[in-house]
């Protein structure tokens, strides 16, 4: 730093006496209120236009005035700017566009499920299971989902996560030649499997071994870790693959063997993006219902034991007081809603951990 | 719990023998045929164009070079009577004896300054008493003239340091598990003058109780700071990299005795 003045100073008179020659400050630019006084004719000239043609409807106008500001802007830009400002306009706001109609499924499914499923969502509803409820009766609610939702997904990510890091593990650290191209082109694969296939996979298995007669929470959670699994495995291995070598060369000179520089160097680095991926796996196998359905059904009480008997899931209770009609799709609305805060709880936990863990040079 | 053993290592800095080592890259021979003694107690520096298997060369002495697939090592490297390469040598050992600091500074990022410090004893999961670990936090950082720049934030993460300062905490974490020789494969090359300074300075102490070798591509650091100097080059590409010649500092930089090194010295070449 303290040798750049002494270099710099016959090179500084250059820049400004070439600069001012070719016009760098004499570009004439569009005021900042611009593209929000071109958003408004846009709208104000659609309206008139379909007004014009019939009648104006919400979506019409929008989409007509989108167009209206997409062409105007860019000539405007180009009359007064020249061509590259104009490109850049133009891309701005294509992207801007883009973004705005990929928000529009999320926001528009977020206020069906809200609005809907507000109607029955209570405190009652959240710890009332379904025992005694008949007919058009308005009461009952998803209490034993919910216990056998989480139950179930912690099962699963019990067996799954473990799988998950250590065969990513093995592939970053370890695996060489056939057999790590063999496990990668195998996770692949399993990524692909239809969830339908794996409560099959996981009701073949359990009948058996256990006879025809068998239910429980334990069938699904391992159906569900089909799933999983290939998740955790595939983003455990990006974070891990993201760990610089030198932190690992860094402890091997230490002394400090390797599963030791596994551990403590390359896992404690990654904990935060292992933390996300975990989560999204989770998020990913939670409203899985096609493998419920068949493996722990739906039953009207709470039920404890994962090893034994049905047990009700958020997705399948939904889908099953859905299918009966009348108060049960209210009910199925709060099951949806109360699905997504569950998601959604997780996910705060899951930013938490990655805040508290992360590398300390991030904050 | 450092225990005595290893207090008593302190200042046993040890000399180390090279005969005859090959080092290969699977087939390719990446290194040929080098014999050396690096002394105890003094700086060798290795010097040489890009690609002349210096840095390599200075891997194989605490087998870090291992880490690479397929890297493997034919010859000799007695330290202190124990050849490094003989079969019932644990690598992890040697690298206990033999530390490192490298070109670009790794200080650890999820921990603090005195972790990154502790991080040898730490991540061996060995116990310390905290009396133990403060005067060995103090010890090491005050070794690598570091602790009066750092002695009030000895909780603030390790990357919150200038390049210079992490390079020296580098040095620092290295020996605070008490090796006996200390490689430093170009440790300046990723600073500025200011702090390449402390760092020679740094080489200058640090040889009263250690054995160290450095690798460096420049000519003028290799003149001031040490004792022997060795000078490798290589033929052309795909061939490997030799030793040409070792010698003095003194000697090596005032008459060499083969024409190569002369050329790379005055600058000729490389």
């Amino acid at each position: 730093m303290t040798t750049l003045p002494l270099s710099s100073t016959p090179a500084a008179p250059a820049p400004p006496g070439r600069g001012a020659a070719s016009g760098t400050a004499r570009r004439s630019r569009l005021k900042p209120w611009a593209p929000w006084a071109a958003a408004g004719g846009s709208l104000v000239l659609a309206f008139l236009v379909t007004l014009v043609a019939g009648t104006p409807s919400f979506a019409s106008v929008v989409a007509l005035a989108a167009v209206f500001y997409l062409v105007g802007l860019t000539a405007w830009s180009r009359i007064v700017e020249g061509p590259r400002w104009a490109t850049d306009r133009l891309a701005t706001t294509l992207v801007t566009f883009a973004f705005g109609l990929a928000l529009v499924p999320l926001i528009s499914l977020l206020w069906t499920v809200v609005s809907k499923g507000s109607k029955v969502f209570s405190l009652t509803f959240l710890n009332t299971n379904m025992v005694g409820v008949f007919g058009d009766m308005t009461e009952g609610g998803v209490y034993h989902a919910i216990i056998g939702t989480v139950l179930i997904t912690a099962a699963a990510a019990a067996i799954s996560v473990p799988i998950g890091i250590l065969t990513a593990i093995y592939l970053v650290e370890y695996g060489r030649g056939p057999m790590a191209r063999g496990i990668t082109f195998l996770v692949d694969v399993m990524t692909g499997i239809p969830s339908i296939v794996a409560g099959l996979f996981a009701f073949s298995l359990f009948t058996l071994i256990f006879g025809p007669a068998y239910r429980a929470g334990i069938m699904g959670a391992v159906a569900l870790s089909l799933l999983m699994t290939p998740v955790v495995i595939r983003s455990v291995e990006e974070m891990l693959r993201l760990v610089p070598n030198e932190l690992r060369e860094a402890a091997y000179a230490l002394g400090v063997p390797k599963w030791l520089t596994i551990i403590k160097v390359v896992l404690r680095t990654a904990i935060a993006g292992i933390v996300t991926g975990v989560m999204l796996a989770v998020a990913r196998v939670i409203g899985e219902t096609a493998p419920l359905l068949l493996t722990v059904g739906i039953i009207t009480k709470v039920n404890w034991d994962l090893f034994d008997g049905l047990m009700t899931t958020l997705p399948v209770y939904a889908y099953n007081q859905y299918s009966q009609g009348g108060a049960g799709v209210d009910r199925a609305w709060a099951a949806a809603l109360t699905l997504i805060l569950i998601v959604m709880v997780l996910n705060l936990i899951a930013r938490l951990v990655s805040k508290f863990f992360s590398p300390k040079a991030a904050r | 719990m450092l225990g005595a053993a290893k207090k008593e290592r302190l200042h046993m800095s040890k000399r180390i023998e090279v005969n005859d080592l090959n080092v290969y890259y699977g087939d390719f021979l990446a290194v040929e045929d080098v014999s050396m003694t690096i002394e105890a107690r003094s700086v060798t520096a290795l010097i040489g164009p890009s690609g002349c298997g210096k840095s390599t060369f200075l891997r194989t002495l605490n087998r870090m070079h291992e880490v690479i697939p397929g890297a493997r090592v034919q010859g000799k490297a007695v330290m202190d009577g124990q050849n490094l390469y003989a079969d019932d040598v644990d690598p992890v050992e040697v690298r206990r004896q033999v530390g490192m600091v490298f070109q670009r500074p790794n200080p650890f990022p999820t921990m603090s300054i005195a972790e990154n410090v502790l991080a040898g004893v730490k991540l061996n999961n060995k116990r310390i008493s905290k009396s133990d670990a403060n005067d060995l936090v103090e010890s090491s950082l005050q070794a690598a003239n570091l602790w009066n720049e750092v002695k009030d934030r000895l909780a603030r993460p390790g990357s919150s340091l200038s390049g210079g300062q992490q390079q020296r905490l580098c040095i620092a974490r290295a020996i605070a598990v008490r090796p006996d020789v200390l490689l430093m494969d170009e440790p300046c090359s990723a600073l500025d003058p200011i702090s390449t300074l402390a760092i020679e300075d740094l080489m200058s102490e640090l040889k009263n109780d250690y054995t160290i070798v450095v690798v460096t591509h420049n000519m003028q650091q290799a003149a001031r700071v040490s004792d022997r100097t060795a000078f490798f080059n290589i033929a052309g590409t795909g061939k490997p990299g030799r030793l040409i010649e070792m010698d003095d500092t003194s000697t090596m930089f005032s008459s060499p005795s083969q024409q190569a090194t002369e050329d790379y010295i005055s600058g000729r070449f490389g």
